[in-house]
Formats: structure tokens, C-alpha cells, sequence
């Protein structure tokens, strides 16, 4: 639809964009204001005057839905191509598959929630500005879960462990991690949404997903993992400069925001940082051909990139999150901490782990010369060499797990990476555990919701993870089958270790029949 | 000083834009990593359209960027003529 103007000339991007986002507001009549958006005072949020939203990328709708489209047209023709062609095939070795299993199911799904927390928040607001801007990236969030699921469908004809995502995110014991960080988020009202989605983890952390992870995708020839993550991650450009604009609005508008808004800085990046343990296995254990180490990205996109802008928001009174001493030490660990706590449990999961190959090691120990060889090196070693005489490990005991990031308790002391982080809170007569010193703060902070979390590995124990008509007392009882029954994880195809696995197998032979007339 | 960046798949489209960039942009420096090319510069770092259009011979729209565009980072300003990433600190 055009709209002619009287001058008869077209009008600039940012006449444009303010028609959209102030001319189309009304102010409501037969109901009062406050009964319209009924959440959006709870919080302590003072906004004196929503017209000083700016937004920075001033897209109309129509530019909106030119571009998304084409988006999209590029997206499908090369997944069709990656498909037509066996592309998958074409992965540097079958392991890497590994780590898109572990994106299908701990990170598409939060895409979806993504999409309904925007949803949700931008109906929260009374301004038009965040509201236009909040229904864009809800429906970017609802195309990255669709897109992705649609390239990944492409392996489930072919691996195992592709085949029921929304089913374990419920279930499964790591997913919990990422699944509860989402739902905390959408639990929250509309401001902290912002600040923990749009700001903590759009603008802080998710280039460390999006960005080395899939240019890794690439490196390993995974072309369609690369096309959903790119063109995702062309719409994360806005989010980011939607999550920088919210924290500046609200700062701006009072300054008793300040104190608000730097506990949910220090909470989201907490909190963020946990969830993102996941990518820095991922990246340092997971890509056959490795593009940067977990350590080399941190410093990139979070101490570089963070460092300015923090340094940015300093004028606001506002400063870096807490804990980034702790953050900065443990850069050289979490990812090695989180392999091994895998390998250990590679009999629950619904992907493979392995002991990595002595170039592997190598690069590890070049990438991380302050504690590879001194604390990882030697256990990894050990294992591969008891895996070669048939014991390869896996514990059997389930975890403790922390209260707030449902992370098992294996990360270690701030400092001293020989020891067990444990903190402990007592409340309302009961014990709770956390891994960190910025979990148990959480915790302290919102006790009534964090004590409701439902922890895998507790609930295993309460008999509440085994599938309906289960007679734990029955003779034969074997409750490790029957947890992977309700998680719809099959024993010895979807777990275990890769080495002998059917994928490792079946990839093996297809690929030789790809490049052989055998 | 702090640096702001942006980054771009690396494709047909993107290789003129990349070489407005660094035209524009002196100082910049062009990172390329598989698959993508990521562009630092200190504080600020512009995008003319201008530029753009000479390169490629037909009219751009700095809107077109958003196909390509995989991160970035700053404060932007963006007009019909130019998109500016800086930091103010």
C-alpha cells in the first residue's frame, strides 16, 4: 500500500519509520491505559515518555518482509541443493554430527521461546516504538526455529539422535539447562525480559553462538547448518541493536532504573555464561576441523566486544557484570570441564562422545597451555587408554545438580581448578546447592522462584522420570532403560561412545559408496 | 579506544561492500574467516551508499544489507545515506 504524500516526494527512512512506530499509535478511550498493560509497573520500571524509543534499524514492515523473504528463498535453495546433493556426506567426519544434535535439541527450541517471550513482551509495552520492534524479532525467532528445524530434518533420514527435540528439551537431563534458562526469562516481567533476552544474551553472548560456531559449521562442510545459522544471525544484528536500545530507554528514563537494571545485568550475564558452557565444548571438542578455541572466542566477542561496551555504559553509572574475574579465570576450563562430565554420561544423552585423537589433544594443549596438560590432558588419556582395553567409562551415579543453572556441580573453585565448587543456602528449612557463588546469589535474590526447579536428576530419584505403568519395585528393575525409555533415547544407537556406533558405521559406508563404484 | 566491528558473509554481493568499507575506512581491518569476513575499526566505522553504488553500477539500498549482515557492534546510526557504527566512550 503507498501512501501519497501532498509533496508527492518519498519520504526518508527515518519519516518512514516514525509514521510506522508513531503515526499508527492511538490512545486508548473506553479503557484506561493501565488495565491495557497491566505488567508493565511491577518491575520498579519508571518510563516517563515512551516517543524517546528510537529505534536504530528503521525497518517498515513492507522493508521487513521484502528482505525476510529473500532471506528465506536463499536459505531454501541451498538446503535443497545440501539435500539433493548428499551433502551431508560431506561433513569433515561423522562426529561433527554430533554437535548439531546437540544445537537441534538445546538450542532450536529456545529459539521458539524466544519467539513467544517477544511476543509476550512487546504486547507488554505502551509504546508503539519497542512493540514494532519486539513483533519483528518475534516472528525472526519463530522463522529461526522453523528454518532450523527444516535443515536439520535433512540428517534425521540419515543419524540417529535427530528424531524427537521437542520431546527431550521436556525431559532430558542437560536440556534442562537451556530449557529452564528460557523459561526464568519468560517467567520474568516484560522489562527483564528485554535486559536478559534482548540485551544480556542477544547483544553480549549470542555472537559467540552464532558467529565462530557456524563459521565452524562451514570450515567442517556443513552447509546447511551454516545457511540457517548465518541467516539467522543477519536478523540477530537487529536484536542486538534492539537489546542495546532498551537498556539505553530505560536508563535514560530514570535513574532509579540503574540499580534495577544492573541486577539483571549481573543475573542474565551469570546466567548467560552458564548456558553458553554448552558452545565451548562444542567448539573445542566437537568441530573435527577447528576454527578458533572456546578461550579465542571469549576474548573476541566477549572481552573485546564487551569491554567497549560496557566501557560505553559507564556514563549511565552502570558497570560490568559481576563475577568476571571468575569468568576470565575459567575461561581456560569450563569447556574441558563440561567434555568430560559428557564422556562420563555418554550413556544418557542422545549423542556420542569419544575420546578426541592425539592431533586433537595437541591443538587443545597449544590453545590452552595454562591448564590443558596440567589438569585435562592426563585424565582424557587415561580414558582413552582404558576405553582401548573394553572399560570405557561411564559413571552411573546421577550428578547433584545446581539449584539455579541445573548445571551438574563440576565446575571448579574460582582460582584453584583441583576442587569442586560448592555453596549452599538454607531456606525455609531446606538445603539448596549451587555451583557458583553468582548461582547462589540468584538464588538469594528470588527464592521463591528458584526453589521450584525441577532438577533432572532429583526427579530420576523421585521416581518421576520412568514412562507411565513403571513398577520401580517390579523384579529386574533396571532404571537407567527405563529413564531412556521416557526420554525416548534408544540404548546403543542413539548414546554410548561414537567409535562402533551405527552412524560412525553407516557414514563410513555411505561415503565410500559416494566416492567408489564398490 | 574501543573497537567496533562488523561482519558479513563472505559472497558476490558482500565484495564490493567490503571494499566500500575499507575504502571509507582507512583504518579498518578485514578479518576473513571461513565463510564470512568480520571488519574492526576504532571507534567508529562508516557505510556509504555512495561508495556502494560505484562499485556495483545501479542503486543501493543500505537496507540491502540486512541479507548479508551477520553481526555487528556499537551504536548505529542509520540514515538513507549512511549507516555509522561508534561506541561514545
Amino acid at each position: 500500500m503507498d501512501m501519497k504524500t501532498s509533496s508527492g516526494k518519498k519520504l526518508g527512512l527515518k519519516e518512514k519509520y516514525r509514521h510506522m512506530t508513531r503515526g499508527l499509535d492511538w490512545e486508548t478511550s473506553y479503557q484506561k491505559r493501565e488495565d491495557v498493560h497491566p505488567l508493565v509497573e511491577y518491575e520498579g520500571i519508571k518510563i516517563h515518555d515512551w516517543d524517546k524509543w528510537e529505534d536504530p534499524f528503521r525497518l517498515t514492515m513492507d522493508a521487513y518482509w521484502k528482505y525476510q523473504s529473500e532471506k528465506e528463498r536463499k536459505l531454501y535453495a541451498i538446503i535443497e541443493a545440501y539435500a539433493q546433493n548428499n551433502g551431508h556426506l560431506n561433513v569433515t567426519d561423522a562426529r561433527y554430527l554430533n554437535a548439531i544434535k546437540l544445537f537441534l535439541t538445546g538450542i532450536s527450541p529456545l529459539e521458539y521461546m524466544a519467539h513467544r517471550g517477544f511476543a509476550m513482551a512487546g504486547r507488554a509495552f505502551p509504546g508503539a516504538g519497542p512493540r514494532v520492534a519486539c513483533l519483528m524479532q518475534s516472528l525472526d525467532e519463530l522463522r529461526h526455529a522453523q528454518t532450523q528445524i527444516h535443515s536439520l530434518s535433512n540428517y534425521n533420514k540419515y543419524y540417529n539422535g535427530f528424531h524427537d527435540p521437542a520431546h527431550m528439551l521436556q525431559r532430558v537431563w542437560y536440556l534442562s539447562v537451556p530449557r529452564s534458562f528460557f523459561d526464568d526469562a519468560v517467567t520474568a516481567g516484560p522489562f527483564e525480559f528485554m535486559v536478559a533476552i534482548g540485551f544480556s544474551f542477544e547483544y553480549v553472548l549470542t555472537n559467540l553462538l552464532f558467529v565462530p560456531f557456524v563459521s565452524g559449521a562451514a570450515y567442517n562442510g556443513d552447509m546447511g547448518t551454516m545457511t540457517f545459522g548465518f541467516s539467522a544471525q543477519s536478523d540477530e544484528a537487529r536484536h542486538m541493536t534492539l537489546g542495546l536500545e532498551i537498556i539505553k530507554f530505560i536508563l535514560e528514563q530514570d535513574p532509579d532504573n540503574i540499580p534495577i537494571v544492573q541486577r539483571w545485568i549481573d543475573k542474565w550475564t551469570w546466567r548467560g555464561y552458564r548456558v553458553l558452557t554448552l558452545v565451548g565444548m562444542m567448539m573445542d571438542y566437537m568441530l573435527p576441523k577447528r576454527i578458533m578455541s572456546w578461550k579465542e572466542a571469549w576474548e573476541v566477542y566477549f572481552e573485546q566486544n564487551g569491554g567497549a561496551l560496557f566501557k560505553d555504559l559507564a556514563r549511565y553509572g552502570i558497570r560490568p557484570p559481576k563475577w568476571l574475574d571468575q569468568i576470565s579465570f575459567d575461561k581456560d576450563h569450563i569447556s574441558h570441564q563440561a567434555w568430560a562430565t559428557f564422556y562420563q554420561y555418554g550413556a544418557i544423552a542422545d549423542f556420542h562422545t569419544w575420546s578426541p585423537t592425539e592431533d586433537e589433544l595437541d591443538w587443545l594443549s597449544a590453545k590452552y597451555p595454562n591448564s590443558f596438560d596440567k589438569y585435562y590432558r592426563p585424565r582424557l588419556k587415561f580414558w582413552r587408554e582404558q576405553a582401548e582395553q573394553g572399560n570405557r567409562f561411564y559413571n552411573k551415579t546421577l550428578p547433584q545438580l545446581c539449584q539455579t543453572c541445573q548445571i551438574p556441580m563440576v565446575f571448579t573453585e574460582p582460582g584453584d581448578p583441583t576442587k569442586i565448587c560448592y555453596r549452599e543456602v538454607d531456606y525455609q528449612g531446606e538445603k539448596f546447592h549451587f555451583c557458583s557463588d553468582g548461582c547462589k546469589e540468584i538464588f538469594e535474590n528470588e527464592p521463591e522462584k528458584y526453589k521450584q526447579s525441577w532438577l533432572p536428576a532429583h526427579q530420576i530419584y523421585q521416581g518421576n522420570c520412568f514412562p507411565e505403568g513403571t513398577d520401580p519395585t517390579a523384579e529386574g528393575f533396571d532404571p537407567v532403560s527405563k529413564v531412556l525409555e521416557y526420554y525416548n533415547i534408544g540404548f546403543g544407537q542413539d548414546n554410548l561412545d561414537f567409535e562402533g556406533s551405527q552412524d560412525q558405521k553407516n557414514f563410513a559406508k555411505w561415503r565410500g559408496m559416494a566416492t567408489s563404484n564398490e | 579506544m574501543s573497537t567496533v566491528f562488523i561482519a558479513l558473509q563472505a559472497n558476490e554481493e558482500t565484495r564490493p561492500i567490503i571494499e566500500a568499507i575499507t575504502t571509507d575506512n582507512p583504518g579498518a581491518v578485514v578479518n576473513q574467516q571461513p565463510a564470512m569476513v568480520k571488519i574492526d575499526a576504532e571507534d567508529s566505522l562508516v557505510v556509504r551508499r555512495a561508495t556502494i553504488e560505484e562499485l556495483i553500477g545501479r542503486d543501493f539500498d543500505l537496507q540491502e544489507l540486512h541479507i548479508n549482515l551477520i553481526s555487528l557492534s556499537g551504536h548505529i546510526d542509520e540514515t538513507d545515506d549512511e549507516l555509522t557504527l561508534h561506541w561514545n566512550a
